[in-house]
């Protein structure tokens, strides 16, 4: 298995760790690093799959995605948590309501 | 007139609302006029793109002059534009609508200024959305759609909004991740992530599988088809009604034009009649579950919100049908059932707004009686789900009769059962609102209704009713430079 390959394996397993994650956890908190964790297993893809031609430059288009990607995530990131601190203002736990929780 | 037809009128479409997005955040004050301003001119620009495709034919734009390779190549066509008229027309009505809806001491001067700004930005996004012609560029509109929406959805404020916009917000995360992790598998592979490149080069091997399966999954649960419609009835009930209204006719649409394009465009070689039988069968599951699911709502903006869900399954139905000699048919109904249902849509949850803004409420089992302004409100509320129910002359019959007649030439009977099922689903959710308004009991006293509250629902309405007669137009255009040109023959069987 070539290095880039590795790479490549690497980030679709942190993919799924995230995937597994953002489901299973509660923690609003937990959710939105897992969210990160995803994004980041979709980075590493992508820059692995830059470097897929051996002995060749990198290809920098990717780069350019991955930093695109960068500053979507932050914005969500922020989104989130500004959200999530709202959430535990107003209602004192940080989680989602569960089924039948939820108010008019 | 030729100077009209060589002016850039699709970025022209990103530009002003982005500016006017921008003005409106500057000057909180001045918002509710820049806004009407710029929906007018962006709703002029529009028709300026129609105009110009009607004559020129399909528009590129290689942006910042780097050419497709390695630039951003914006492209309208026909599909481009029906997304960009119903951005427009829904746009135009529901600003409207919202300078009534925000300007009381109900929903505070605080919402007004948020508002405005958000809704620009959404609409600006929308149109980048519909004109982008690469994978890449269409993953980060896709974003700002969904971005700008989240924020929309916790307009409301309350701990049940902030949840709802929550849980839109991570199930929009995890979907456009799963999209973007297909498109770096397409990138790794072809080098490339320009549409109409790509369609040259995919070939029908386990990559190309992978990459589909992966974006195909993510698009769904942006599109709320069930079973991944889990988050869209939360989100889009606890959203004040100018935002339900644009959540459910247009933004759910935008991530469903991306499902058409790649499915239509790049992966024609890849896709198999087993993987739209797939689609199909789970559209035709939410037409079933939706419309059961909005006969038992107790609350008219849910009943509207899982009437949604319902309505997006028939936009499935056109991956099993759309084959053979019925592929221009069920392609052209579906699309056009974009522009219905949008219309309808928004009609009938701006009426469920108003109605909510003079009851206090919105159960419907209080509204017995509710006769004076409010059954005129009903009324409308009526004429929209005709398009809704799918009755001539809307917009709504002439798009399920096309894909009735897709469902025929094909020899797909199941999906006749269910088209009609889910009509008559349709019919008995909006009769039981209608029943429980126009009961002969004891009239409550509601004040009467602002105009800007009125008119905006019917203009819509009407709209909507009379789309089925005006249909052969905006057929014609959508076909403009469309995936399934190859055989342009619209004919209707008995």
């Amino acid at each position: 298995m070539s290095v880039p390959l590795l790479y490549a394996a690497g980030g679709v397993v942190l993919f799924c760790l995230g995937l597994y994650a953002i489901f299973l956890r509660v923690h609003l908190l937990r959710k939105i690093l897992a969210a990160n964790v995803m994004g980041s297993g979709v980075f590493m893809v992508f820059i692995a799959l830059a470097a897929r031609v051996p002995g060749a430059d990198a290809d920098p288009v990717p780069h350019a995605m991955v930093l695109t990607g960068i500053v979507v995530a932050v914005c969500f990131t922020a989104l989130a948590v500004a959200l999530a601190v709202r959430i535990e203002e107003l209602s004192g736990h940080s989680r989602l309501p569960r089924k039948g929780e939820e108010g008019a | 007139m030729s100077w009209l037809l060589d002016q850039p009128w699709s970025l022209w479409a990103i530009i002003l609302p982005l500016a006017a997005a921008l003005g409106a955040f500057l000057a909180p004050r001045q918002a509710p006029r820049i806004g009407m301003a710029a929906a007018l001119a962006i709703f002029a620009t529009v028709l300026g793109a129609i105009l110009q495709v009607h004559g020129r034919g399909p528009q590129f734009h290689a942006l910042g002059g780097w050419e497709a390779p390695l630039g951003i190549a914006l492209r309208t066509d026909g599909l481009s534009l029906m997304l960009l008229a119903a951005t427009a027309l829904v746009g135009l009505v529901v600003s409207w609508y919202a300078l009534g809806y925000f300007s009381g001491t109900v929903h505070g001067a605080e919402k007004r200024e948020y508002f405005w700004p958000l809704w620009l930005f959404l609409w600006g996004a929308c149109n980048a959305l519909a004109v982008s012609g690469d994978l890449f560029n269409l993953y980060v509109t896709l974003e700002l759609v969904t971005l700008a929406s989240v924020a929309l959805t916790a307009l409301g404020g309350g701990a049940a909004a902030l949840s709802a916009a929550m849980r839109y917000l991570l199930s929009g995360l995890v979907g456009s991740l799963c999209y973007l992790l297909g498109v770096a598998l397409i990138y790794g592979a072809h080098g490339t992530v320009d549409l109409a490149l790509l369609a040259q080069l995919v070939s029908d091997d386990g990559l190309s599988r992978a990459a589909l399966a992966l974006m195909v999954t993510g698009l769904l649960l942006k599109t709320a088809l069930f079973p991944l419609h889990f988050w869209l009835p939360p989100a889009h009930s606890m959203a004040p009604a100018p935002v339900s209204a644009l959540l459910s006719a247009l933004v759910v649409k935008t991530s469903y034009l991306i499902l058409l394009r790649l499915w239509f465009e790049v992966f024609p070689t890849v896709v198999t009649p087993g993987m739209g039988q797939l689609l199909g069968i789970l559209g035709a599951g939410a037409i079933l579950w939706g419309s059961f699911m909005a006969l038992r709502q107790e609350r008219l903006k849910l009943l509207v919100a899982y009437s949604t869900v319902a309505q997006l399954g028939y936009l499935f139905l056109v991956f099993p049908l759309a084959q053979g000699e019925a592929l221009t048919g069920a392609w052209t109904g579906v699309v056009f059932f974009v522009l219905a249902h949008a219309c309808g849509k928004a009609a009938m949850f701006l009426v469920a707004g108003t109605i909510y803004h003079t009851a206090g409420h919105d159960r419907i089992a209080y509204l017995a009686g509710a006769g004076g302004p409010l059954g005129v409100q009903v009324v409308v509320f009526a004429l929209a789900a005709v398009t809704i129910i799918g009755l001539p002359p809307s917009g709504g019959f002439m798009a399920k009769w096309l894909l009735l007649n897709a469902a025929i030439a094909g020899g797909q009977w199941w999906y006749l059962v269910v088209m009609a099922l889910g009509s008559l689903l349709a019919g008995a959710y909006v009769l039981r609102v209608l029943s429980w308004a126009f009961l002969d009991v004891r009239r409550t006293f509601y004040p009467t209704l602002p105009w800007t509250l009125r008119w905006p629902p019917l203009a819509l309405s009407l709209v909507a009713l009379l789309l089925g007669l005006l249909a052969f137009v905006p057929v014609h255009l959508v076909l403009t430079d469309a995936p399934v040109s190859a055989a342009v023959r619209l004919e209707v069987r008995p």
